[in-house]
């Protein structure tokens, strides 16, 4: 297969414990979703300021259409996914992301009819800013899951420069294969993206980091690479799969074997840190001037038929589901998101938001919870070597500062350390209460 | 188990299930590792049964179901749920492995009963006792029926006329030697000593088993037992029969691998073992009883919080700038 795999030390979890990959919609290609009747966007679909309505209900509007804008930089605007008309302004709950916001709802017309979309044929007549504001403007987020806005991380520190960029192709999550389809089918976007990032930031190395068991992938890359003028810059780095190590701060300490700042970002340190989706993102909005309303998502587990999607941002599970065949009897569960870090929902008239990879329908068997035998699973397994046990314990009697002595910023929420507690204590699950009081008692 | 009806018509999902990521658990419980525990113990007890015939194994019945009954009943009083996840069974048989074969069922009972009701429960149950049950059980018997406590027999399988001797550790001050003959006979068991303490070599199958298996940590076992070889060495003794004899290999596989009361962290497993080890040859040739292990044990069990305290893993990212 591939040589020079690069095996990083750390914990996480081990071979013989592994996670199986269950990875059924490997070899589909990426379909395209008819277009719902009616969607609902959230506004708040990123980390940072919310954005306010820009419509009215009754307006109608076009596809790419602005439909909520902020006015501070760090907020990017949000955009119509369908032609049709404003038919509510509703508040919502939105599970996923454990917060209280507006949503609007879009009555499709069934057209599909687009704004007009400025292409660009030179990346050189653009300036750096106005390419950040091009990236803002089409709303673009982080797409791993992190839903970071992504001009934000472009924008260089005003102190220094990013020495690396680390182009994110692992997909360590069960299930998914959203990202490894997008390589494959959009691998010219996802190099452009590259290039466009490269230009804003001009760092020394880049690196593309993609697991071991996506050899078509790594090809794929490495061909479109040798006929760009990138080539010489980009190492192409092949990692071995082993669960989280798609996690930045993994990444980072494999490649470079340096580690980020307990209490700081990856741009601390000198790196950026994009997955290849991002990228793609990046290179439709500034070359072909199209907004983030789509995305591809793997839908897999408990469905008829698993399958890779080009789904409007807003659109119901509900539609992604009974286009996929419907939900099998086992399945007990609808999680956005992957099985390790995505999020349970309610109902399947929750909507599809910006950055969500995977739609899954789970079998989760509950396990009722018993007390810890301090077998010290979690902390052989903790890729952030931390205790999660004595974290969880915290957590439990109420100590939150004591959590926050005993390191709990650092932890990723992977849910290494609950997947193999042998007790079932949902620690993931206590370790994130633990922040959301922490952060609430600031 | 809900389920989810998804007829075209009328979508009913009442029953969508809504927990924490993540959302995919691994096939480990409790019950299993303690079953697989139990599993590896097998080997040591079927040594015992065939060494000490009827003897141990109306030890053996005696104090397992006294250690269960006794877990029955304390939840029964705590108005706790009873679970059948078989730590109970692995304190009645550890205990019973660690007694000599002659001694009064009554008093296997009894040494259950203390380990269960007040080494274990009393602190809380499982996950919240200091101290090893069977060891703390094993302790209690032996400062209470000292002289009951160190009757030894030479095995003799099913057949009637055992013979009272002393433990081949009693004898550790007189020459012994290297002596090839004596190696055997501990390798395989049959020599006089505790029920299940005799047959090294079963011993080692097992807990080798437990460490394929991923039961247990390799780091304990291993730093116990090369630490009591090293010191042995050291202080002038014979290292291979001192590891090879009394408790040691019980000891050092399967009690201070108990999760409960000994280290989480790696390295804390390290500490431990060498502390054990250590305790273990001082005990054995400075201290009043001729057998360490099981003070020494318990010793590094009060020792753990401490242990533990001071080899926390250092977190990601500590420290850098
Ligand atoms: S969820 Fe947090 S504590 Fe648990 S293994 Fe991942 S990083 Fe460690
Ligand atoms: S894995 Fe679970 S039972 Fe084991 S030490 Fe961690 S919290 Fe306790």
């Amino acid at each position: 297969m591939i040589n020079n795999t690069l095996k990083p030390k750390y914990r996480g979890i081990p071979q013989w414990f592994k996670i199986p990959e269950y990875k059924l919609t490997a070899e589909y290609f990426i379909k395209t979703l008819p277009l719902p009747d009616r969607v609902i966007i959230p506004l708040h679909q990123h980390i940072g300021p919310p954005s306010y309505p820009v419509v009215k209900i009754g307006d109608k509007v076009l596809t790419g259409q602005k439909i909520g804008d902020s006015d501070e930089f760090r907020g990017v605007p949000v955009h119509a996914t369908v032609s049709g008309k404003v038919v509510d302004i509703i508040s919502f709950t939105d599970v996923a992301h454990n917060k209280e916001q507006q949503a609007i709802v879009i009555e499709s017309d069934g057209k599909d009819e687009w704004i007009d979309m400025q292409t660009i044929d030179d990346l050189e007549s653009l300036s750096n800013e106005q390419i950040i504001s091009k990236i803002r403007d089409a709303g673009v987020v982080g797409m791993g899951g992190a839903i970071y806005p992504a001009h934000l991380k472009l924008t260089l520190p005003k102190s220094g420069r990013l020495e690396t960029v680390i182009l994110n192709g692992c997909e360590c999550e069960p299930y998914v294969t959203a990202d490894y389809r997008v390589m494959l089918e959009y691998g010219e976007k996802v190099i452009s993206g590259l290039k466009i990032i490269t230009k804003l930031i001009s760092p020394d190395n880049i690196f593309i980091a993609i697991e071991d068991n996506k050899p078509d992938a790594i090809a794929h890359l490495t061909t479109i690479l040798e006929k760009s003028n990138l080539n010489s810059k980009v190492k192409m780095v092949p990692i071995k799969l082993k669960y989280p190590v798609g996690a930045r701060e993994l990444l980072v300490k494999a490649l470079l074997s340096k580690e980020v700042p307990l209490e700081g970002r990856c741009r601390d340190i000198g790196v950026l840190v994009h997955n290849v989706s991002t990228a793609k993102a990046i290179h439709e909005s500034v070359i072909e001037g199209r907004p983030l309303v789509e995305q591809v998502i793997t839908v897999s587990g408990g469905v008829k038929n698993p399958q890779n999607l080009l789904v409007r941002v807003g659109t119901p599970v509900k539609n992604i589901i009974d286009y996929c065949g419907g939900i099998t009897d086992e399945a007990n569960q609808v999680v956005l998101g992957g099985p390790m870090m995505g999020s349970a929902v309610p109902d399947t008239e929750t909507p599809l938001t910006r950055g969500t990879r995977c739609l899954l329908l789970n079998n989760n068997q509950i396990r009722n919870e018993v007390d810890c035998i301090h077998c010290g699973r979690c902390i052989d397994a903790c890729s952030m070597r931390l205790n999660p046990s004595l974290l969880a314990k915290y957590s439990k009697a109420g100590r939150y500062d004591d959590c926050g002595e005993a390191y709990i910023d650092a932890c990723i929420e992977c849910g290494v350390c609950t997947y193999v507690c042998p007790a079932s204590i949902p620690i993931t699950q206590y370790i994130k209460s633990a922040k959301q009081q922490l952060s609430l008692m600031e | 188990m809900a389920k989810i009806k998804n007829d075209n018509s009328n979508k009913t999902e009442e029953k969508l299930i809504i927990s924490s990521a993540p959302h995919l658990r691994s096939k480990w419980s409790v019950k299993r590792t303690m079953y697989l525990v139990i599993l590896a113990l097998m080997l040591p007890t079927a040594a015992g049964i065939y060494f000490f015939g009827f003897n141990a194994i109306f030890v053996i019945l005696t104090s397992v179901i006294a250690a269960v009954a006794t877990e029955y009943l304390v939840k029964l009083l705590r108005k706790k749920p009873f679970v059948m996840d078989g730590s109970a069974v692995i304190t009645g048989l550890l205990l019973a492995l660690t007694l000599p074969p002659t001694i009064p069922l009554w008093m296997a009972a009894i040494g259950s009963v203390f380990a269960i009701a007040i080494a274990k429960e009393a602190f809380g149950g499982l996950g919240h006792n200091i101290f090893n049950p069977a060891l703390a059980g094993r302790a209690f018997l032996q400062l209470s029926f000292p002289a009951q406590m160190s009757v030894w027999i030479a095995p003799s399988g099913f057949a009637p006329d055992a013979v009272t001797s002393a433990s081949p550790l009693s004898d550790a001050f007189e020459k012994i030697g290297s002596n090839p003959e004596i190696y055997r006979e501990l390798l395989i068991g049959n020599i006089n000593g505790s029920l299940g303490e005799t047959s090294a070599l079963l011993l080692l199958a097992g807990g080798i088993l437990l460490i394929i298996l991923r039961v247990i940590d390799w780091r304990t076992p291993v730093a116990f037992i090369g630490a009591t070889a090293l010191l042995s060495l050291v202080l002038g003794q014979d290292a291979v029969y001192q590891v090879l004899s009394g408790g040691l290999m019980i000891g050092a596989f399967f009690m201070a691998t108990d999760y409960v009361t000994t280290p989480m962290t790696r390295t804390g497993k390290i500490v431990f073992g060498i502390g054990a080890g250590i305790l273990t040859v001082t005990i054995r040739l400075y201290g009043g009883y001729p057998e360490g292990v099981c003070f020494a044990i318990l010793l590094m069990n009060a020792a753990t919080p401490l242990i533990e305290r001071y080899t926390q893993p250092r977190p990601y990212g500590l420290g850098k700038k």
